[in-house]
């Protein structure tokens, strides 16, 4: 009797500790929880255009192919060492991307592939997949949008 | 009865550590009677940023330390005058360069005294320059990337200790010989006999220029009696456009200077108009004399890779026939340390063998020039006369007194060596106010700004020389021990000590946030300008041309391009030209060869950096990224197949086929 109590009381101190050190806490059980509530909490538009700093929505009217080209060389100095068109190398190939996520969410995947591999299902998903989480290659909106259009053209 | 006796003694046993704790742990070693007001003081909590930045000389390691301050974390260390096998400095083809001097390439240098650029007598953030003592030159390093950027060598010097202090705008960084050498017109006759000394040697104080970009040049050295010059300070306010150095050795011993060189009463303070010698040298006065030098640069235009160009004469003023740029201040006793107040009124001499710290006041300096009051003269120098330049004498400022730094209060810090302590006295008054040991024999001292117009007066660290008992014992063989000293109030009061590389002379200061502000995270690919770029994976390829080998390799976590390589040959040299294709804040990646004979690469983002190779027998050689930089780091690895001298292997390479 005594002997339990003191196994109560000290297993009640360490789930004390290990809740109160979770910091950010991806760790605890508890916070894993927390974590498949958030996904599903994910805002609709979050579930389609993906968690970063694209907040409105980007549509493609046509292909302006001034900014496709710029997107293409952006493309080939900061994504080609791991992406390539047309087939999969360390990242999965981007030929045909518009057609599985929207632009805004290609953006968003860009500038903020960090958030979106820990909070985005899909993101999360290519990540058990690929195992090598995508870099953040430091661009800026206007080059991320070049991309999109790059992606949209038919250039190569 | 045994178990008894046993529990009793082990009863003992705390109660003796209590109380020697109780005896020992608070006076014994200045340790603090509340520590944890001390412990408050410096706690910076995780996550937490420091306030200052302190730049503390290597010393003898030839780099620059970076600590944050007040934790004492010890947070960098900028390579600067010896090689770093950590990242390559002066092995990779970029770097090695910034190591030329008239005397080949020197792999070791000897860091004195780091001194922060300036703007209107305030530290700005921009540069630290620092000098080597040993082969005279002075580095400037930038502070947007904390690397060193240039390097320029002293001629017609030896010994650069009087170095390298900077004007109150930055328009000069100063040098001076501490060891005086042979000099004759036209250098040409160097093998003299030593004991011909005082007929034959000279020693030399020169004014670097530097521009706005912080190019530096020698605008002119003036020719100085063969004495020994040990430190420096320009003047500020009121002395703005003087700088002084001290001397030693007035002697002019060769031999045995311990005794020989301590016999004078009075050595000097040089008083050197550098303003007016800078006219003179507008005006075309003085003469070009032989003075080889190389000066070192990274060409942010090229690649960022570092050049040398060789510079052979240099322009020399003597006082004996252009009046009015030097004066000599009698100073008792071999002064060591020479440093001028925030108000720029005061000229403070630490005299190492003195009793007094004797405080020269520039306002009766001025006044003893017009009138022509001297003694004498040195070598067409005037001498000026102690008792009609003196402000006051500082009694009683502890044993073996070396070097002054001051608050924003009015008053001025003293460390004494012999008595290992820290003296403060009110500048004004030259009374001495209080007082406070350490551990042990100060050398400098430093308070951030401490040597400007505008000291923050929070902290002081003592830069001691002497560590004995104070960390964890490492055999004979330590690391020197710094201590830093809350200033804010009436009385000093000691809050940290922490452990510092090499042996750091001086150190500097400097609110963090002017140095944060202008801080690169990586180098921008599309700002890349390296001849040897490969700023994507389209770009690498293996070129070979006679028995020279390029391989123009990327790195992104975690592959490299090319990772397989074949058709490389003994007698081959190979160079690794890898390009970090990442773009993100704190993602290097390393570039380690099998059996290289000089050392790794630690490539930034953004950046391209070479590594030689040159293989010796046939095998296949790996490599590998040596920062552990993503989960698939272990897998960041690659083949070098070499076959012998005359194999047909083609020229082959390639990832992921």
């Amino acid at each position: 009797m005594k002997g339990s109590t003191v196994i109560t009381a000290v297993a009640l101190l360490v789930a004390l500790f290990m809740s109160g050190c979770g910091g950010d806490g991806s760790g605890s059980s508890q916070n894993q929880q927390a974590d498949q509530q958030k996904e599903n909490g994910l805002t609709s538009f979050e579930q389609k255009h993906g968690i970063g700093p694209v907040t409105e929505k980007v549509s493609l009217n046509g292909v302006d192919m001034e900014m496709a080209q710029k997107g293409k060389e952006t493309f080939e100095l900061k994504c080609s060492a791991c992406h390539k068109l047309n087939e999969r190398y360390i990242g999965p190939a981007l030929g045909d991307v518009l057609d599985r996520r929207s632009p805004t969410y290609v953006m968003n995947m860009i500038l903020n592939p960090d958030g979106m591999v820990k909070e985005h299902p899909e993101a999360k998903k290519l990540m058990q997949e690929y195992l090598s989480p995508m870099p953040n290659q430091g661009l800026s909106k206007e080059e991320a949008r070049a991309i999109v259009e790059y992606f949209a053209s038919d250039l190569e | 009865m045994t178990k008894q006796k046993f529990s009793h003694r082990l009863w003992i046993m705390p109660a003796i550590a209590l109380f020697s704790l109780m005896l020992f742990g608070c006076n014994g070693n200045g340790n603090l009677s509340s520590s944890s007001d001390a412990a408050q003081k410096v706690y910076v909590a995780p996550g937490e940023l420091d306030e200052f930045y302190g730049f503390m000389s290597g010393g003898y390691n030839g780099q620059l330390g970076v600590y944050g301050l007040p934790s004492g974390r010890h947070i960098f260390t900028i390579p600067v005058f010896s090689q770093a096998a950590v990242n390559g400095y002066g092995y990779s083809e970029e770097t090695k360069a910034m190591l030329n001097t008239s005397h080949g390439f020197v792999p070791w240098g000897d860091a004195h005294h780091p001194e922060l650029s300036q703007t209107n007598g305030e530290t700005d953030g921009r540069w630290i320059f620092i000098n080597e003592n040993n082969t005279p030159r002075i580095a400037r390093i930038g502070l947007d990337e904390f690397k060193t950027q240039e390097i320029i060598e002293i001629p017609n010097s030896a010994g650069n200790h009087a170095s390298s202090f900077v004007t109150p705008n930055t328009e000069y960084v100063s040098a001076a010989t501490r060891f005086s050498i042979p000099i004759d017109e036209d250098m040409s006759n160097m093998d003299v006999a030593i004991d011909s000394y005082e007929d034959t040697f000279k020693g030399t104080i020169s004014f670097i220029k530097v521009s706005d970009e912080g190019k530096m040049n020698i605008d002119f050295q003036i020719l100085m009696p063969g004495f020994d010059y040990d430190l420096s300070h320009a003047g500020k306010g009121p002395s703005d456009g003087w700088a002084f150095f001290t001397s030693y050795n007035s002697e002019q011993a060769h031999t045995l200077l311990e005794i020989n060189a301590s016999k004078n009463d009075k050595d000097f303070i040089a008083a050197v108009n550098w303003k007016k010698a800078a006219e003179y040298v507008k005006e075309g006065k003085g003469k070009m004399m032989p003075g080889k030098h190389v000066r070192n640069y990274i060409d942010h235009e090229e690649g960022g890779i570092a050049k040398s160009e060789t510079i052979e004469e240099v322009r020399v003023l003597d006082p004996r026939e252009l009046e009015g740029i030097v004066y000599f201040l009698p100073t008792p006793k071999s002064p060591h340390g020479v440093d001028i107040d925030p108000s720029g009124k005061y000229i403070i001499a630490g005299g190492k063998l003195s009793t007094v710290i004797p405080v020269h006041s520039f306002a009766k300096m001025s006044s003893a020039i017009e009138s022509e009051d001297y003694e004498g003269e040195v070598m067409g120098i005037p001498v000026l006369k102690y008792d009609s330049i003196l402000h006051g004498e500082v009694e009683n400022p502890g044993l073996g007194p070396l070097h002054t730094e001051f608050d924003d209060k009015g008053f001025a810090y003293t460390t004494a060596f012999i008595s290992s302590e820290i003296v403060k006295w009110d500048v004004e008054n030259t009374q001495v106010v209080d007082r406070i040991d350490t551990y042990y024999s100060p050398g400098h001292l430093m308070i951030p700004g401490g040597d400007s117009q505008k000291p923050d007066g929070k902290y002081l660290v003592a830069l001691n020389k002497i560590t004995k008992d104070r960390y964890l014992p490492t055999g004979p063989e330590m690391f020197h021990s710094a201590q830093l000293i809350d200033i804010s109030g009436d009385k000093m009061q000691l809050l940290l000590d922490f452990p510092t590389e090499g042996e750091p002379h001086y150190a500097q200061g400097i609110l963090a946030e002017k140095v944060m502000k202008r801080q690169k995270r990586f180098y921008k690919l599309e700002e890349n300008t390296h001849p040897q770029r490969a700023t994507s994976e389209a770009q690498t390829r293996v070129e070979r041309d006679g028995n020279e080998v390029h391989v123009y390799m990327t790195t992104i976590r975690s592959h490299f391009s090319p990772d397989n390589i074949e058709g490389i040959k003994v007698g081959d040299k190979v160079y690794f030209h890898v390009t970090n294709l990442e773009q993100d804040w704190d993602v290097p990646h390393g570039f380690a060869m099998k059996g290289a004979n000089n050392a790794e690469l630690l490539i930034m983002p953004g950046e391209t950096l070479t590594l030689t190779w040159e293989p010796k027998e046939a095998g296949v050689f790996p490599f590998y990224c040596t920062d552990f930089c993503s989960a698939l780091h272990q897998e960041m690895q690659g083949y070098v197949r070499v076959s012998p001298k005359n194999a047909d292997v083609p020229l082959s390479y390639g990832t992921g086929k």
